[in-house]
């Protein structure tokens, strides 16, 4: 199995090569050329998820004839997890992307079978080169073989490193992949529109869907991973500015601007540089995320493995960029603005302002991230910056943020009057007051500036949001004659690009409340306890009902049960644990050797 | 135009501040011609970007700690906060009151230990020949690291062979 692996594989690294000889054939229009390069993709695709396929198996039926699994799982891994080892691994996260690439450009090309002819091939180029960059870095580059053999055959594995049993590992690392690898596409059509000169809004209109299918892969990811975070002890909580979460939040925030710079775009033809620099400025993030995820040159949490691939990607972020960047400017003259922004109060100029907010927020974490290696670069010493250096820049970002994220919905195109901006504002703002009075008056907020700030523009910003959908509906109702909840949902429905937005925005007002509330009012304490002693933390009694202990044949889990009680009711029972597993390969038999495998804390409700 | 613009302002002393004859909000007021509008904008947007660039630049070498490793630290001014990288002595670690006491030597297990103190949290890794990042600073001779600070990197492969 393992030599037809490397054969598929190598198969598969020829036709994504062939697919972009192909398209690059057919550039002049030549239909039968790029229908054959379409196909070749979908081939691709299809030999990509033959190896997917056999590694899976192997997994799946211990065959630890194959290095990736002898590494990554072991005969006492549990199912769940065989199937999740294969992206703990270097040269399977590798796989991974190649089969994603192979996946989403196929879906692509699919998608756009009828449109975009010019632009269609170089595309379909980009996107195979990307495809044949990564197959053949398994191929050729050291160590990352995912077909590699032993010989003799061991008889069990090393197993899956316990701290990644969890099962969020599942779905988490998938799903950042797909975030990072979808980029792709929006930025192989932009490279398209680019060096064929369509530049008007046509390719972001048909590449528009990936790019949202991106951002929610990687929002979704991130959002995982902080729940994951959050229950495992010693990793920050929910969110650490970890360089590899940092390096996944980047691109996230630049494709956040670019879905709402690229309406301009369709709607006024404005902002055209802008929009190429951002989806460029995307991918090259992507890329650098999946660089950082597996190298050490920065202190992570996520140090998970040894980086011999980084060079590559390197180079390949550096070729993306030099290259991109050329072709911007030998464009310049093709992306003048259609129309010019008539006022700063319109909804344009407070999209303008909202990808400011965005950019100069990835720029933030950009140099906090780097600065190990900018601090090295100028003093020789590697230095780095903590959570407060951060929070004392995202924070105020993050408050403008979310203010924008509810004027934006209220103004309208072009320009506003008087008239209408009194009529839309007057409830949010009013509500605003009402929300600032009752925390200054019912709650200890007005204490923590930066949190009251934004519960209130929170407030207004819902309220605003409320207030769209109300308006929308009634504005049906008095159509149709519909009833309200009716009218709601039909109103929703027509326009679920618009409404989809509003609902967004609503999650990220909700996220940030949740933020600010959590980060400014939590109290730490170190308290030793006994059985049935309890504490008092912050008005909460917290007592230590008893300990728990289990044995299985993989691992050996103590842990406490703690009742949370506010004014004598019980408002929670939390079962933190921990669990020491066994190192594979050696004598059994004494709960000692539990103790020097590795262990892994979880905080349960 | 110069007759629309004398009708323009004639008439802004009985509107509000940036309200336009149309009844349109403006931020930058509407005499202003379009020309010098734009020319306002790009200078005020790079001066905001200008400002953080030089805030960011300020803020980070100052607020930064410097990553040392045991061998430099045995030299350290002591009160001045560093970041500790290194490895763990193996059978070092020992439980001192509500925290604990171990000693960590260079990346590459070379030169003289350092005895470390620590409270809070200890992450699961965390353990002997492991390596190991901790903020904190130097009280004569000890490294005293400040709590909820420890990271422990996490080894690629949990067997005793990837320890060495």
């Amino acid at each position: 199995m393992p030599s037809l692996g490397s054969a598929l594989l190598a198969l598969a690294f020829l036709t994504a090569l062939f697919a972009a000889a192909v398209a690059l054939a057919g550039r002049n229009g030549n239909r039968r050329r790029i229908d054959l390069s379409r196909r070749t993709v979908y081939v691709f695709c299809g030999l990509i998820t033959a190896c997917v396929v056999i590694i899976e198996v192997a997994f799946a039926s211990n065959d630890f004839s194959f290095n990736i699994v002898q590494q990554h799982s072991s005969l006492e891994t549990p199912p769940f997890y065989k199937l999740a080892a294969m992206w703990s691994s270097q040269e399977g996260s590798l796989l991974l992307w190649a089969w994603v690439l192979s996946l989403v450009s196929s879906a692509a090309l699919f998608a756009t079978r009828n449109k975009l002819r010019e632009i269609v091939p170089w595309a379909t180029a980009v996107m195979m080169g990307v495809a044949a960059f990564f197959t053949g870095l398994m191929l050729f580059a050291p160590d990352v073989d995912p077909f590699a053999t032993l010989n003799p055959v061991p008889s069990d594995g090393i197993g899956l490193n316990p701290l990644l049993q969890h099962p969020s590992m599942m779905i988490h690392p998938p799903m950042l992949y797909s975030g990072y690898v979808s980029l792709t596409v929006p930025f192989a059509f932009a490279i398209g529109a680019l060096i064929t000169r369509r530049l008007d809004a046509e390719w972001v209109r048909s590449t528009r869907r990936f790019a949202l299918i991106a951002w929610a892969f990687l929002g979704f990811g991130l959002l995982l991973g902080a729940r994951w975070s959050y229950t495992e002890l010693g990793w920050g909580g929910y969110w650490a500015w970890d360089p590899v979460e940092n390096a996944a939040l980047m691109p996230w925030l630049v494709v956040t601007a670019f879905l709402h710079s690229i309406m301009v775009q369709e709607k006024r033809g404005m902002l055209k540089v802008w929009n190429a620099a951002l989806i460029v400025g995307s991918f090259s993030l992507a890329l650098l995320g999946t660089f950082l995820v597996r190298s050490g040159v920065l202190q992570s949490i996520h140090a998970f493995g040894d980086n011999t691939v980084g060079p590559y990607i390197l180079g390949l972020i550096a070729v993306v960029l030099i290259g991109s960047t050329a072709l911007i400017v030998s464009r310049l003259d093709d992306m003048r603005s259609e129309k010019r922004i008539d006022s700063l109060v319109s909804r344009e100029s407070v999209f303008l302002v909202n990808n400011l907010l965005l950019v100069a927020l990835t720029a933030v974490i950009f140099w906090g991230t780097f600065f190990p290696l900018i601090s090295e670069l100028f003093t020789g010493n590697k230095a780095s910056l903590a959570a407060p250096w951060f929070d004392r820049y995202t924070t105020p970002l993050a408050i403008l943020l979310v203010l924008f994220t509810g004027i934006g919905p209220l103004l309208a195109w072009r320009r506003v009057t008087w008239a209408s901006a009194k009529r839309v504002f007057r409830v949010p703002a009013i509500v605003a007051a009402v929300v600032a009075v009752a925390l200054v008056l019912f709650s200890d907020a007005p204490g923590k500036p930066w949190a009251f700030a934004l519960f209130v523009f929170s407030a207004f910003a819902l309220t605003g949001l409320a207030q769209e959908f109300w308006r929308g509906a009634a504005a049906r109702r008095s159509l149709t004659g519909e009833a309200m909840p009716a009218a709601l949902v039909a109103v929703v429905s027509r326009n679920r690009r618009r409404y989809g937005g509003y609902i967004v925005h609503i999650g990220i007002a909700v996220i940030l409340i949740g933020i600010a509330a959590s980060s400014s009012f939590q109290t730490n304490r170190d308290v030793t306890l006994r059985p049935g002693e309890s504490t008092v933390v912050d008005g909460r009694t917290i007592t230590y009902m008893k300990p728990t202990a289990a044995v299985d044949s993989e691992k050996f889990t103590y842990g406490a049960v703690l009742r949370v009680e506010e004014d004598g009711k019980l408002i929670a029972t939390l079962r933190p644990s921990r669990r020491y597993f066994r190192p594979t390969g050696q004598e059994s038999g004494t709960i000692g050797s539990f103790f020097s495998g590795e262990a892994t804390s979880r905080a349960r409700k | 135009m110069p007759q629309g613009r004398r009708t323009l302002s004639a008439k802004r002393v009985r509107r509000p501040w940036g309200i336009r004859r149309t009844g349109e909000l403006a931020i930058i007021p509407v005499f202003v011609d379009p020309q010098r509008k734009r020319k306002i904008r790009l200078v005020v947007a790079l001066g905001v970007a200008v400002l953080l660039a030089v805030a960011l630049v300020y803020t980070s070498f100052s607020a930064s700690t410097e990553a040392k490793e045991p061998s430099q630290l045995l030299t350290a001014a002591p009160g001045t906060s560093y970041e500790m990288t290194g490895k763990v002595v193996d059978g070092s670690i020992r439980h001192q009151g509500s925290g604990i006491v171990f000693r960590v030597v260079d990346r590459d297990g070379q030169g003289r230990s350092m005895p470390v103190t620590y409270t809070g949290t200890v992450p699961d890794p965390f353990r002997g020949g492991r390596e190991i990042v901790l903020t904190g600073s130097v009280k004569s001779g000890t490294f005293v690291g400040e709590p909820e600070t420890l990271i422990t990197k996490c080894p690629s492969k949990f067997t005793t062979k990837s320890d060495a």
